[in-house]
């Protein structure tokens, strides 16, 4: 089970019914639920586009984009259907909050769902969750089915005259299906190879229908919006960076867990108040501020508000929130090389310099951490890291190389620290496998 | 659509909206490299070697996946881009086993000419290279990973290609692989075409792997021996001990009426020539009733001695001739010469495969369609056939059409034939049920009026704005005239006959038919055919090829003259019935037929000869000698020789030392054509003879042209290998529809072609791997 | 048809096919449930299931190699996944994974040798803020020690006893 963790500076606004029982149905209309999406058929779908513009809401899935402008994307005429698909593939090393929305608040995202489909008159959605996330299909199956027994779902949705059914889908393994286009090509039964844009899915999606794709953590924000005002919660977070975040604190901290905070709230408190610091008193080394592909953060440059515009500022990026946080045992370079391995197994192979760089990095990297490399290795994993950044296929490559480029330049001290055969200065190496003899 | 204008590379360049970047340069003569790209199939922007810079773009962009537009700014070439290639090449060759002395695609790799471009030569890795033994996917398909680099090329031809979809991407990261359909082996068509697309060594051919380098091998390209499609294929041809051996068959000239395509048999089943058990010196049955070898003067006196007996003795019309569907139109046409002229007997037929002469009366001027129309039509209409099987090549255009064009096809068949899964509408018919369609189309009455299926095809096809019309041998006689005669009361109409082999249209065109002369002139008109071969033709039709069959059961048949053709086995004749008859049979094997021969010539194939073939759409192509084999002989030459032994005056045969005689004898020997035209026009202009030899086939092609006008098209373009589609001609024959109806369809698959097919070790292994698989589906 | 399925499952995929504009959208689902219930993706499933949705085999099987939770060799009756991505690994992942590998006899990727057991090394289960963290087929195990992975492990052998017995 997982729970929300909570803090004083914590302000619920998509955590709102979390912990309350929410996944009954009938709990979540106690709440207010459902209200949102009934005042949003009374706006139609420009009032509700502007609604969102006003909320300043940006995608919580990692790339940040502003979601009222992204809805605003959708022709109106269209001869094929249009469609709503809800990413809950969550798979960035680092997060964990989507799954918590789904655990304990599934109808936030059926109503999230409904209202993007009426803003793009759409008549489907999908909710597309990671394969591993068994459990949460189980929980939102049963939501679905709730709400299209009190005529929220299905034919003429409260009674409006419109239809709209979802469906919840559920995926197999793979990170890079989590990439929008890829995993339209999953929803279609095929390998989640992503697909070439233009022309994006707003204009040609699904089943060759333009569509509106957002995380879940997005999806399930849209009713809190309408339940507020999108003006209010706006304020509540930094200029044009709307609202509030589930951040997910992980790795050396004391109080690790999924707080919901204000855009823009100060990395440096999150460390330090919110999570109640390092422990055993160690000192900060690096904070990866949003996920596995934002590059890491020096204890020196944790003093920033994290919201979108500040950490791209830094040259890192707000990500999707997963906020790992390492210690001065920590070594850079098996962090280096564990990011590493996971791109090389979940890059999908599609075209070189993804599949190819990211297979080369993890071999030098473990070469370098085993103490096997030479001098010139060092530059050579950054050259074919910034031989991969923008040029590959999918943002899975930059997802890569990003935070490789990162590790190099500010540590490179410690990958230097493993030269001449020296091998690992933090002895850390894992039993490969176990020999059966 | 309008055009817009861009600036590559600082040239203003002006192309079509909606053109890809990479396409616009490439058309003005900017070369973008490209792994994954390949024009005609879906774009992947996977390979990354296409990046360019463009103005206001924050990346490098891929001219693959570009559409042009107005104003736009390209780089090509910088630095920067340079940079970008040479990455993307270093990576590709850190798990590239670099084992390029030994690859099959050495010296012909677009990896190891885009390494020396942008020198990538320098290993940046030292780790070892994953090793994984080739495998072996098929009889004519071998994969060999390690030198995979995922352009999926391969994947694309032969799924929206070939339509066969035998190819997939399994596994994701650096464990992606190409694999077959079969888990460990490929069931599929055989095509090689996913073989001929890599760009690198990974997909090899059972037929060449390992057998050369490509820069050992001279090029020749030619055309197919195969089916009626008559492919632009380029032999790979090396110097043996005893001639040219053909290596590879391929299609890397793609001007051909083909375009990218060669089926199996083009790609493969040349193999027959480099057998061991060719015949490579004359037989000659002696009297202990044994063919036993014997010297060229021996045998060819012996046999024109005999024939000229027969001939005086009994006069030509106890001589009868069958010719080939494979050999020349010169040969053809030579052929019936020799037997009206010099055997004085209109008993010369072929095996039909399909009614020409029908189709030509039918079609009387009006237009038919070449196979290169099929790559542009709008609408088709496929009756009858199966052109998967029997023209996989038309299949291929049909599909290509109706891929990339949109083009309507519409399918009626007795059977379920593959097309369907492109047909835009299909009616099932029954197997005798073409005649009364056709009447249902027309208007008239017909059995499938109520068919409501019928009525909607019938009416969507009425609302064509040009259609071409295909047909199978389903189609003969009466009902070749009833199509005609309906098609042409729609708008834009062009037809086809499908005929089986590749010369079975130059066949018919040739004469080798009892009751017609060339170009289908009756009999009664042979005047202009009298005049120029100086002598009397015999008046009375011949016999057909049954009726020499039956004569010679009656012991009528003195004699008979066989020219690449094994009519034994074709119509399983009972080889008792030839034991009267004088056989004489020129051939390349000691076929079922040459078994009962009392004289058999070595002769030459298609690929170890010149001269011209016609494939069924009437498209007139050169054929250019490849191979050579010592001992062999072209047909040409053997029917010229076999004249002279019974004392001909060879001079009347074949035109050669005539004054005004136009004839390219730099083709004949492989040489370029440029060369001898020159030298034609020199002589003549020295009021000097050009030099021709009697074995010139050239020679009779001047006197085709004169004589049949559909033949009559431009000649130097002819020469220049460029196919040249035959001209509409009006013919004289009556009774075309009426004739006796003795089309045999052979009924060939992907995998035979005929007897020769069974010569081909490459068919039979497939059709051997084929078995049983079949059987251990089920 | 005949089926190889079960028959709630059969009627479930029966419906599954009808949800989607393509029949094709139900193949990523279907394989991860029959998976789920026969234990492996066989060579009859994936013939099925092919027929099912209306693509070939081959397409199956790339759909299948892409996936990283779809295998076509049986696995344990239980499948240890221990997580050792970045957030794992800081608190203690690999000791996690390396102990299952000495408790179970067996290396990554393997089988016990009653087939009770199977472990793999996986990338992050979104279970980061509760770290280290593994999935025995579907479930979640969170803020684990060698000693609670070991209660862990012990229960699902005696479940499995007690399954047995029975
Ligand atoms: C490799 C890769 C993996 C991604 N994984 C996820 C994911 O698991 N969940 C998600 O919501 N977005 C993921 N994204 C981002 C999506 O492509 C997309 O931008 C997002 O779903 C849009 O929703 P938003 O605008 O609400 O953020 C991923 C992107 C990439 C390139
Ligand atoms: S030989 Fe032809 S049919 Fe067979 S796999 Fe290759 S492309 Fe496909
Ligand atoms: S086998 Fe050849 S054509 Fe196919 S993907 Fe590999 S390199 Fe490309
Ligand atoms: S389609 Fe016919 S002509 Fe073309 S390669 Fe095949 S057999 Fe030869
Ligand atoms: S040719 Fe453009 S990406 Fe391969
Ligand atoms: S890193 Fe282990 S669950 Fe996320």
């Amino acid at each position: 089970m997982a729970t929300l963790s909570t803090h004083p500076d914590c302000v619920p606004v998509v955590s709102y019914r979390f912990g309350k029982g929410a996944t009954n149905i009938d709990k979540y209309l106690e709440l207010q639920g459902y209200e949102s999406a009934r005042k949003a058929l009374t706006l139609g779908p420009d009032g509700i586009i502007a609604e969102m513009k006003v909320s300043n809401l940006r995608g919580r899935g990692g790339a940040g984009f502003p979601t009222g402008l992204k809805w605003s994307f959708v022709p109106k005429q269209s001869d094929k259907p249009k469609y709503v698909l809800v990413n809950g593939d969550e798979s960035e090393p680092g997060t964990c909050k989507d799954r918590l929305i789904f655990e304990q608040d599934p109808h936030a995202v059926i109503e999230g769902t409904i209202i993007a489909g009426l803003s793009v008159q759409a008549k489907m959605g999908f909710i597309y969750l990671r394969g591993e996330y068994r459990y949460l299909l189980t929980i939102m199956e049963r939501a679905v089915a709730d709400a299209y027994a009190k005529g929220f779902l299905g034919k003429n949705i409260f009674g409006s005259g419109l239809d709209f059914d979802i469906v919840t889908q559920t995926g197999a393994g793979a990170y890079e299906v989590g990439e929008e286009s890829a995993l339209m090509e999953s929803l279609e039964g095929k390998r989640g190879i992503p697909r070439i844009r233009p022309p994006f899915p707003a204009v040609v999606g699904l089943y060759g229908g333009p569509t509106i794709i957002n995380n879940a953590e997005t999806i399930a924000t849209v009713p809190h919006i309408f339940r507020l005002g999108g003006a209010e919660y706006a304020k509540i977070g930094t200029e044009r960076n709307g609202g509030t975040r589930l951040f997910c604190l992980s790795g050396h901290i004391e109080r690790p867990g999924v707080y919901e905070l204000p855009m823009g709230y100060n990395l440096k408190k999150m460390i330090y108040e919110v999570g109640g610091g390092i422990p055993g008193g160690k000192k900060l080394k690096a904070v990866v501020p949003g996920g596995a592909s934002t590059p890491a953060l020096t204890a020196d440059e944790i003093d920033i508000g994290m919201d979108f515009d500040q950490l791209g500022k830094a040259g890192s990026m707000l990500g999707s929130g997963g906020v790992v946080v390492l210690d001065e045992t920590t070594c850079m370079v098996e962090f280096a090389l564990r990011t590493m391995k996971f791109y090389a197994h979940e890059s999908c192979g599609w075209c070189i310099p993804c599949r190819e760089g990211t297979d080369w990095l993890k071999k030098s990297l473990t070469r370098l951490h085993e103490g096997g490399a030479v001098d010139k290795d060092i530059d050579n994993i950054r050259y074919l890291a910034e031989n991969m950044l923008g040029r590959t296929f999918c943002p899975l490559g930059d997802a890569a190389a990003m935070p490789t480029i990162a590790f190099v330049k500010k540590w490179r001290k410690e990958f230097e620290d493993h030269l001449e055969g020296k091998g690992c200065p933090y002895h850390r190496s894992h039993e490969p496998a176990l020999a059966l003899v | 659509m309008a055009d817009v204008t861009l600036t590559v590379d600082g040239k203003k360049l002006s192309t079509p909206a909606g053109t890809l970047l990479i396409e616009a340069c490439r058309s003005h003569g900017i070369e973008v490299p490209a792994f994954c790209y390949y024009p005609g199939l879906s774009l992947q922007a996977a390979c990354r070697m296409c990046v360019v810079r463009i103005e206001k773009m924050p990346k490098l962009q891929t001219a693959c996946t570009t559409t042009v537009a107005e104003g736009m700014i390209v780089a090509t070439e910088s630095p920067e881009i340079a940079q970008a290639r040479k990455a993307t090449i270093e990576m590709l060759l850190g798990n590239h086993p670099l084992d390029c002395p030994v690859c099959d695609a050495g010296g012909e790799c677009e990896l190891q000419d885009m390494t020396f471009k942008y020198g990538a030569h320098e290993s940046k890795f030292v780790e070892i290279k994953q090793h994984r033994d080739e495998q072996q996917w098929s009889p004519v398909v071998f994969f060999d990973r390690p030198r995979c680099i995922l352009c999926y090329r391969c994947v694309r031809v032969c799924g929206e290609g070939m339509d066969v979809w035998a190819l997939g991407v399994q596994n994701r990261g650096a464990g992606s692989v190409i694999a077959p359909n079969r888990q460990d082996h490929l069931d599929c068509e055989e095509c090689g075409m996913c073989i001929d697309i890599c760009p690198v060594g990974a997909l090899t051919s059972g037929a060449y792997r390992y057998k050369t380098r490509p820069w050992e091998m001279s090029h020749v390209g030619t055309v197919c021996t195969h089916c009626g499609d008559g492919c632009k294929t380029t032999l790979g041809v090396r110097r043996s001990n005893d001639g040219m051996d053909i290596v590879r068959g391929d299609n890397r000239d793609k001007s051909g009426i083909n375009g990218d395509f060669l089926c199996i048999k083009g790609r493969y089943a040349f193999d027959f020539a480099n057998r061991e058990d060719r015949l490579t010196q004359p037989l000659v049955r002696k009297a202990n009733g044994q063919l036993e070898p014997a010297s060229w003067d021996q045998a060819m006196d012996f046999a024109g001695q005999r024939l000229r007996e027969i001939r005086d003795s009994k006069g030509g019309s106890a001589i009868g001739v069958i010719g080939s569907n494979r050999t020349t139109n010169e040969e053809a046409y030579l052929l019936q010469k020799f037997a009206r002229t010099v055997l004085a007997t209109n008993n010369i037929d072929h095996h039909r495969t399909a009614d020409y002469p029908a189709f030509a009366a039918a079609l009387n001027g009006k237009v038919e369609a070449s196979l290169r129309d099929f790559a542009g039509a709008k609408a088709i209409l496929l009756l009858g056939n199966d052109p998967t099987e029997q023209h996989p090549g038309l299949a291929w255009q049909i599909r290509t059409s109706v891929r990339l064009q949109g083009a309507r096809l519409y399918v009626a068949n007795h059977r379920p034939i593959k097309l369907r899964r492109q047909a835009t509408a299909s009616v099932e018919i029954p197997e005798d049920g073409y005649p009364s369609l056709i009447a249902f189309l027309a208007g008239k009455p017909a059995a499938v009026a109520g068919d409501q299926n019928a009525a909607a095809f019938r009416e969507a096809l009425l609302k064509e704005e040009s259609l071409l019309i295909v047909f199978g041998s389903e189609f003969r006689g009466r009902d070749i005239e009833a199509l005609v005669q309906f098609g042409s009361t729609l708008p834009n109409v062009k037809f086809a006959c499908l005929g089986d082999y590749a010369n079975s249209r130059g066949a018919a065109d040739m004469g080798l038919h009892p009751d017609l002369l060339p170009g289908y002139a009756p009999l009664s008109a042979s005047g202009p055919f009298a005049a120029a071969w100086g002598a009397a033709l015999p008046a009375q039709p011949g016999l057909d090829l049954p009726q020499m069959f039956d004569a010679a059961e009656r012991g009528d048949l003195a004699a008979l003259y066989v020219v690449g053709a094994n009519p034994v086995a074709r119509y399983h004749a009972n080889p008792s019935i030839l034991r009267n008859t004088f056989l004489v049979v020129q051939d390349m094997f000691l076929t079922e037929t040459a078994r009962l021969a009392d004289v058999v010539f070595p002769a030459a194939n298609l690929y170890e000869k010149a001269g011209t073939v016609t494939n069924t759409f009437g498209d007139l192509q050169l054929v250019k000698k490849a191979a050579d084999r010592a001992g062999v002989r072209p047909d040409f030459e053997l029917i010229v020789r076999l004249a002279a032994a019974m004392r001909a005056d060879i001079k009347r045969l074949v035109s050669f030392g005539q004054r005004g005689v136009q004839a390219d004898f730099g083709q004949a020997r492989g040489a370029q054509s440029g060369e001898a035209d020159r030298h034609g026009v020199w002589l003549s202009a020295q009021h000097q003879e050009p030099r021709l030899s009697p074995f010139e086939p050239f020679a009779i092609l001047d006197e085709i042209q004169r004589l049949v006008p559909a033949y009559n098209v431009p000649r130097l373009d002819l020469l220049a290998g460029n196919d040249q589609h035959l001209r509409p001609a009006l013919v004289q024959i009556a009774n075309a529809a009426s004739r006796r109806n003795l089309v045999t369809p052979s009924n060939d698959t992907l995998f035979t072609s005929g007897s020769l097919g069974s010569y081909s070790s490459t068919l039979r292994s497939v059709l051997e791997a084929r078995q049983p698989v079949e059987t251990a589906a089920d | 048809m005949t089926t190889l399925f079960s028959p709630a499952l059969a009627a479930r995929f029966d419906k599954l096919v009808t949800l989607y504009p393509i029949k094709r959208s139900a193949l990523v689902p279907m394989l991860l449930y029959a998976q789920d219930e026969v234990g492996y993706l066989s060579d009859p499933v994936i013939a099925e299931i092919a027929e099912r949705v209306g693509v070939t085999e081959l397409e199956v099987r790339n759909v299948i190699s892409y996936y990283s939770l779809l295998r076509t060799k049986p696995a344990g009756k239980y499948h240890v996944q221990v997580c050792t991505n970045i957030s794992c690994m800081l608190r203690g992942g690999n000791e996690i994974l390396d102990h299952c590998k000495k408790k179970l006899g067996i290396p990554n990727k393997g089988t016990t040798a009653d087939g009770l057991f199977s472990l793999e090394e996986v990338e992050c289960i979104g279970a980061c803020s509760w770290a280290p963290a593994a999935q025995v087929n579907y479930d979640f195990h969170e803020n684990l020690t060698p000693e609670s992975i070991d209660k862990v492990l012990g229960e699902y052998r005696a479940k499995a006893e007690k399954g047995a017995a029975k």
